[in-house]
């Protein structure tokens, strides 16, 4: 089989269809754009899950009498409450943070939002320990243990909240996965519809290849190709369309986060790592579509 | 050659068969004329032969392949070793004459080389040397159908079949369409054409099968189109 002749099929069938062309194209590059969005979160969640890792999981906040006398953890009640920490068996290390550090945190976290740091006082933050867990998940053990002993305000699980904040991440994945979904089944009608009206239209001449004995494979060929390039365009500006929608829309809408640590940042890397993965799945997809088209409807 | 044993073909959309136990036989090298009136059969005949459909009854041979029970990944091998001519020429108009030729090489996978011996060869053949770079649209109709006894015949088969080849020409172009048919049937091939011509199936002299009603009614050796009626 020669390739010029398949490739010259191929331009002409995707030229002549322009316009389905361009409507299949674009509809495959919005669904692999989504596509791409979620797996997108899905990396944001694990480089979260590496910054959260290593810091605090479980945060003693000190009653306010502690908070503002003691700068050093030295009153009696501090020092027991960190000694009998550092003694708990799931415990790896204890680091107090007096008011000012916390203040000094809070500052740093919220730099975004100057209104809050105008309103918020020193005052108003306590002191803690901050406590390193060797097993993060068995942190409601040391919870309940803490919580209500003299000097002690509150006691947090900073999993527990991470979690909350990791489902809500979740979610929008998932809502991402499913309008991609939809969008991707448009795709695939799309697609095998371009393939019954590319094939129809050329119905006259294939009849006449298969009349001088061309196989099934090379008057088809043409159309299966055809599927798989109009895919790999659309996957390819779905692509280019996730960098663009990070570098000029995402990157400024969450520079605050980012800017203090509290939202990992996505590089242009990030949209470079995902994208065999797009590419691929749409050049499969629109291949399997083809296929399963040109068996099941193009009798040629 | 060709054999057709008590072949059958019911259409679905009929109740009358469009052949009807019909066994016929001919030989490697005949020139056999297949007339009859519209609805006769002729086509079903034709079409039963490039398996472009299967008979509902009985079997159909073409060369070595047993065309009715043969798989389906198989028939294009049936089909390169059938020449086809039609009324309407059937080109290929995007493709140039040399091109349209040499099409019936490329899906045999014939190495470029040989094509590009072989079509002029067949060109000259058919009398259409120096139109090799023409569009078939700018062609008389009888070229056109050179063209496609060009195709046709390129590739060596063992059978030609024609279906009203000369069925949109005018009488003197018919004449040199069926010299150049003539001229492919002394090579040695078999050829089988449909035709609804009077003057030309009376000039010839060839074996005659008449179909009626998808029946064989007269196989003559040396026929005439009117005998019998």
């Amino acid at each position: 089989m020669r390739a010029s002749f398949v490739f010259s099929e191929v331009i002409t069938g995707l030229r002549r269809n322009i316009t389905m062309t361009i409507a299949m194209i674009l509809t495959t590059a919005i669904s692999l754009g989504l596509l791409g969005g979620g797996l997108l979160i899905v990396r944001m969640i694990d480089k979260m899950q590496l910054i959260y890792s290593d810091k605090v999981q479980v945060m003693v906040s000190l009653t306010d009498d502690i908070s503002a006398n003691d700068k050093s953890c030295s009153s009696s009640i501090c020092a027991n409450l960190q000694r009998e920490l550092q003694g708990s068996s799931n415990v790896e290390t204890v680091t107090f943070q007096n008011r000012d550090q916390s203040f000094q945190r809070f500052q740093q976290l919220f730099q975004a939002e100057p209104e809050l740091l105008r309103l918020t006082r020193p005052e108003s933050l306590p002191a803690t320990l901050q406590i390193k867990l060797t097993d993060p998940s068995r942190a409601d053990v040391l919870v309940k243990a803490f919580a209500g002993k003299p000097g002690v305000k509150t006691v947090d699980d900073q999993g527990v909240f991470l979690q909350r904040f990791f489902g809500i991440l979740d979610s929008i994945r998932y809502a991402v996965f499913v309008v991609a979904l939809i969008q991707a089944a448009a795709a695939v009608l799309l697609i095998s519809n371009t393939i019954q009206v590319s094939a129809f239209t050329r119905r006259v001449e294939v009849g006449i290849m298969r009349l001088v004995g061309a196989t099934r494979w090379y008057t088809q060929l043409p159309f299966l190709i055809e599927a798989v390039v109009a895919g790999i365009i659309g996957s390819v500006l779905g692509i280019i369309g996730l960098a663009v929608l990070k570098e000029f829309f995402l990157d400024a809408a969450l520079s605050g986060p980012i800017a203090s640590g509290v939202l990992p940042r996505l590089d242009l890397l990030d949209v470079v790592a995902i994208s065999p993965i797009l590419v691929g799945v749409s050049a499969v997809i629109s291949a399997i579509t083809g296929y399963v088209t040109l068996r099941l409807y193009v009798r040629l | 050659m060709i054999r057709l044993e008590h072949v059958t073909k019911v259409y679905k959309t009929s109740t009358r068969p469009a052949l009807d136990n019909v066994s016929v036989e001919m030989g490697k090298g005949e020139f056999v004329f297949l007339i009859g009136p519209s609805g006769s059969g002729k086509s079903t005949f034709l079409r039963l032969l490039l398996r472009e459909e299967v008979p509902s009854k009985g079997r159909v041979y073409v060369s070595n392949f047993d065309v009715a029970k043969m798989a389906r990944r198989r028939v294009p091998r049936l089909r390169q070793s059938i020449g086809c001519v039609f009324q309407d020429f059937r080109l290929l108009p995007t493709k140039t004459v040399a091109e349209n030729v040499a099409f019936a090489l490329e899906v045999i996978g014939k190495p470029r080389h040989t094509i590009q011996k072989v079509v002029p060869e067949v060109l000259q053949l058919v009398g259409l040397d120096g139109k090799a770079d023409r569009m078939p649209t700018e062609l008389s109709g009888g070229e056109q159908q050179r063209v496609a006894i060009a195709r046709a015949f390129v590739n060596r088969p063992l059978v030609l079949i024609a279906d009203e080849p000369t069925g949109n020409l005018d009488p003197d172009t018919s004449q040199d369409i069926m010299l150049l048919l003539e001229r492919i049937n002394r090579t040695g091939t078999t050829v089988l054409m449909a035709t609804h011509d009077h003057s030309i199936v009376d000039s010839m002299r060839r074996r005659v099968v008449e179909l009626d009603h998808g029946k064989v009614i007269r196989d003559d050796a040396r026929g005439v189109y009117g005998v019998g009626r």
